[in-house]
């Protein structure tokens, strides 16, 4: 039954776009964190997607094979009344960019909602399927 | 003579097998959209539906020499029909060769054209059902 699998292939792209989604929320959750205690501010992440077959050849699905951390050094601030400057008076923020997140949020939801459509499809489809010669 | 009575329903089977398999490939090249590297995937329909019905030229076709040997189909299901790769309209950067739009349409045209064999089929087992009654 491959009209079944579309289910299984439509899901996990869906469960790999809800984690991006997540990702995105903890960075911009995190956008004006400053460096704590150790020294070190938070680190963007980022999901890398895989394809993953699901059976057949034709089938293939979605898995988040990594969450990377973006490497790019923090925004740094020149504030000495702030309590976490450090000597020269400067505070480390997060190296968050949150115009890239807004954008990796929105192409995060378009996907999720295109998959949604094809199961929403599928199963229409297959509805039909049970009642055929009736 | 009820082989004939079903004939028109085994090809109209075969191309509801080949439909659901295109709807899975597009399936996949949507949940794939996002994937780098990821090569979208396209079948041939009509050259599938030739191979599964066996009327391709050329096709090797398995004789039945005795009477009582079933006659052999070549390639059910259209899994002999090799996968074709998709031609990216625009290059992305990271190799992914999925192009949204022409994937969101051949999934409306794919599901429209399911459902119409389906209609086919009701159809021919109404107009069977109708033959059989003798339009009592």
């Amino acid at each position: 039954m491959s009209m079944l699998d579309i289910f299984n292939v439509a899901g996990s792209a869906v469960s790999a776009q809800s984690q991006r989604l997540n990702v995105v929320a903890s960075n911009l959750a995190n956008a004006d964190t400053v460096a704590g205690p150790d020294g070190q501010a938070y680190k963007a992440r980022q999901v890398t997607f895989q394809t993953q077959l699901m059976g057949a050849a034709s089938a293939a699905g979605v898995k988040v094979s990594t969450i990377g951390e973006d490497t790019t050094p923090g925004r740094r601030v020149h504030d000495p009344k702030h309590p976490s400057a450090d000597g020269d008076g400067y505070v480390t923020y997060s190296n968050v960019n949150a115009v890239e997140e807004m954008v990796n949020m929105i192409s995060a939801s378009r996907s999720y909602q295109n998959n949604v459509e094809v199961m929403n499809t599928a199963k229409a489809l297959l509805l039909k399927t049970l009642q055929m010669g009736s | 003579m009820l082989n004939r009575l079903t004939d028109t329903l085994d090809f109209q089977g075969q191309a509801l097998a080949l439909r659901s398999q295109r709807q899975r490939l597009i399936a996949s090249n949507i949940a794939n959209a996002d994937t780098p590297g990821y090569v979208a995937r396209e079948m041939d329909f009509a050259q599938a539906l030739k191979q599964a019905t066996g009327q391709l030229a050329g096709a090797p076709s398995l004789a039945a020499p005795r009477p009582g040997h079933l006659p052999g189909t070549a390639a059910a299901g259209g899994l002999g029909t090799p996968l074709l790769y998709a031609t990216p309209a625009q290059t992305s950067l990271d190799r992914n060769t999925v192009d949204m739009d022409r994937e969101r349409a051949n999934f409306a045209d794919n599901a429209v054209k399911y459902e119409a064999t389906l209609r086919f089929i009701n159809g021919n087992v109404r107009t069977m059902l109708d033959a059989i009654r003798g339009g009592q």
